[in-house]
């Protein structure tokens, strides 16, 4: 499922003899406490119903968005190393990349995406390759968390020079709403969520059952030992980029519809993605979905009691804790 | 470390060997006496125009030089630097407008809360040790969670911020001066030669070389005896000192204060940028880095006005500047990783 987890498939009865369900106590824990909490508020949490309904809702939605952004970087993050602060400037770039696409060309948004996915999976190998190879082979994270700043600084402000700073609005995306216990769910935010859900599957199939997954979790375990029997580390690392740049552009394509873009959009994203991955645990896709809906629930149905941006508050200080005590994440296992 | 070692018993002749004097110290004070003849003779060659350029470039300057204490020197990679800024802002506004607190004291408090603050945070993720990205990611986290808090406190006015009160005078106790007042340089200049003194100070001390020992091998440093916390935490401590003292002259200078601008992830990367450009772990590079990127922005705008004609399309178009430092700033980690002073004073030794 992660990082450990495949260096476990190398030395199986290592971490089998550790414990079963040891490992995964917090995890259940954390599956079990949500809706725990839930039922808490709805019960004697003084609060409408109907509302809560809503922002549950909203909440798992909105969880899906984050999961969605999340998959990509905690994939970059967890094989390569690399806190990679350009993921909501690439976020931005694949959203204008949709826009443009649907504007100029007449593509149909989601028709536009599967274009866009090819094309970001291109630029992070680009990227990858040409710019932070040499920093991540050498283990240099703070050259390559510069690099990434810098990157982020560029794409964002080259997207302003083009598309000026005016919000834009990506033309005829679905309208409507799904309703379900008397709360409302647009259409293009359940597409998202399927869509977190898709890529969420096909990454782990990746990962799990090509050789070229093996190949890159073999590089995230262990770098040289991949090396020397014939992987060739600077391309798997690149190909990582790549692909965790073409979740960015599915992540894009399925928010542009719903969001309106500026060249900072994807910029509230990289903070709360990095939240999500930490929580999840580093190289954790299963990880990654999870805490993207816990970190949606707790940032909507916290809005409930502490309004406004008061709800991020409580998203930082669960990220700090879990920094703290317990920096492999809930799915991560103890190194 | 070339450094003279203060041992009583030395021989006369050891001492007076010349491999064994401090030259470095003596030449990085002529260096700074130069620099601080040129900044106070700066107002009067400055065109007024040029102001506001000259005080951002000397915060610039003083953030950089602090980002650099504890990062550069120390090794602890801050990405939240905007947390001890904005410390100093608020500190600064808070105290000014609701109780009429001299900023002068206003900035010394606002530097010991800073303080505190930072070897809180710092202390925290050395306890559990948390080294190179995830010590970033940490204080990044900080750095935000503080923006938000801000944003959410009644007594600190939410979202809207501070606008100080201004009086009828000048009045240097105050800090408030007429507008293109000589002393709005002169105030930030002798601020940062006092700091970049005290750099050159500490580096050369016993805690500045432990430190620097500390960064390179911890496990050799701790087994000669250093004590590898306490060490980190003077350099984390004076860092966070220093940028207070930067944020509360800024709430000086603007008169204003926001979350935004004390508190925001551009902060924290304004503090770095200048520091990475000009060499990290050097003394003078984070100067050299503020004074390339503190005028970058109205250099770009003025060649933009009136554009030569194979850039004419650039005309009126926003975040050309950024993106030429953020590019610069890429070039710059891939290859010359010490930065322009870094790389430029090895040349020299060569």
């Amino acid at each position: 499922m992660q990082e450990r987890t495949w260096a476990a498939s190398e030395a199986p009865d290592s971490d089998a003899a550790v414990g079963g369900i040891e490992k995964y106590r917090l995890p259940l824990a954390v599956a079990a406490a949500v809706p725990v909490v839930l039922v808490l508020i709805y019960t004697v949490g003084d609060k409408d119903t109907g509302l809560v309904t809503q922002s549950v809702v909203t909440g798992l939605l909105l969880g899906g968005v984050y999961a969605l952004v999340s998959i990509g970087l905690t994939l970059i993050f967890g094989v390569l190393g690399v806190i990679n602060f350009a993921h909501g400037a690439m976020l931005s770039l694949s959203m204008f990349l949709v826009f443009w696409l649907t504007s100029t060309l007449g593509l149909p948004v989601y028709l536009a995406t599967v274009v866009a996915v090819p094309l970001m999976l291109g630029f992070g190998f680009v990227v990858q390759g040409g710019l932070l190879n040499r920093l991540t082979v050498s283990g240099n994270h703070e050259g390559s968390l510069l690099v990434t700043l810098g990157l982020s600084l560029l794409i964002t402000n080259v997207l302003l020079m083009i598309f000026g700073g005016r919000p834009l609005s990506v033309p005829g995306s679905l309208e409507g709403a799904w309703r379900v216990f008397g709360a409302i769910a647009s259409y293009e935010r359940l597409i998202a969520f399927g869509g977190a859900l898709l890529v969420a599957l096909a990454l782990t199939l990746v990962l799990n059952k090509t050789s070229f997954g093996m190949c890159i979790r073999a590089v995230s375990a262990n770098s040289q030992g991949a090396a020397l029997v014939g992987v060739n580390v600077g391309r798997v690392y690149a190909l990582t980029f790549g692909i965790g740049s073409a979740c960015v552009a599915v992540a894009g394509g399925l928010l542009a519809p719903f969001l309106s873009l500026t060249p900072t959009v994807g910029e509230e994203f990289t903070i709360l993605a990095f939240v999500i991955v930490v929580l999840g645990g580093l190289g954790s896709v299963v990880g990654a979905m999870v805490g993207g809906i816990v970190i949606g629930l707790v940032q909507t149905v916290g809005a409930l009691y502490l309004p406004g941006t008061g709800s991020l508050i409580l998203v930082f200080a669960v990220f700090v804790i879990v920094l703290l005590f317990r920096p492999q994440g809930i799915f991560g296992v103890t190194r | 470390m070339t450094r003279a070692v203060e041992r009583p018993q030395d021989s006369v002749a050891a001492a007076d060997d010349p491999r064994l004097k401090d030259n470095e110290t003596r030449n990085a004070f002529v260096t700074l006496g130069v620099l601080a003849i040129v900044l106070a003779v700066l107002p009067f060659v400055l065109n007024e125009r040029f102001e506001s350029i000259a005080v951002l470039t000397l915060i610039f300057a003083l953030m950089a030089v602090a980002w650099n204490l504890m990062s550069g020197f120390g090794g602890l990679f801050s990405f939240g630097h905007a947390a001890f800024f904005g410390i100093g802002a608020y500190v600064d506004a808070y105290l000014v407008v609701e109780y009429g607190i001299s900023p002068w004291i206003a900035m010394l408090l606002g530097a010991a809360l800073a303080t505190l603050v930072g070897i809180a945070i710092a202390f925290l993720c050395l306890r559990y040790q948390l080294a190179g990205a995830y010590f970033a990611l940490a204080t990044f986290a900080f750095a935000q969670m503080f923006l938000l808090l801000v944003q959410n406190l009644e007594f600190l006015h939410k979202t809207e911020g501070f606008n100080l009160p201004i009086l009828g005078g000048e009045s240097f106790w105050m800090l408030q001066f007429r507008q293109g007042s000589d002393l709005y340089i002169w105030i930030p200049a002798a601020i940062l030669v006092l700091a970049l003194a005290g750099v050159i100070l500490y580096v050369h001390s016993r805690p500045g070389q432990f430190v620097q020992a500390v960064r390179d091998d911890a496990v050799a440093a701790a087994s000669l005896g250093i004590n590898v916390m306490r060490t980190k935490l003077i350099a984390v401590g004076l860092s966070c000192a220093l940028t207070a003292v930067a944020g509360a002259f800024y709430t000086q200078y603007y008169f204003f204060v926001g979350p935004q601008q004390a508190f925001g992830a551009q902060v924290s990367i304004e503090a770095i940028i200048p520091a990475v450009i000009g060499g990290i772990g050097t003394i003078w590079g984070p100067l050299v880095g503020a004074l390339i990127v503190g005028p970058l922005a109205e250099l770009i705008d003025s060649v933009l006005r009136d554009p030569p004609a194979f850039i004419g399309f650039l005309q009126g178009v926003a975040g050309l500047d950024v993106a030429i430092y953020a590019a610069l700033l890429i070039v710059i980690v891939l290859f010359m990783p010490k930065g322009i002073y870094g790389t430029l004073k090895e040349r020299w030794r060569r």
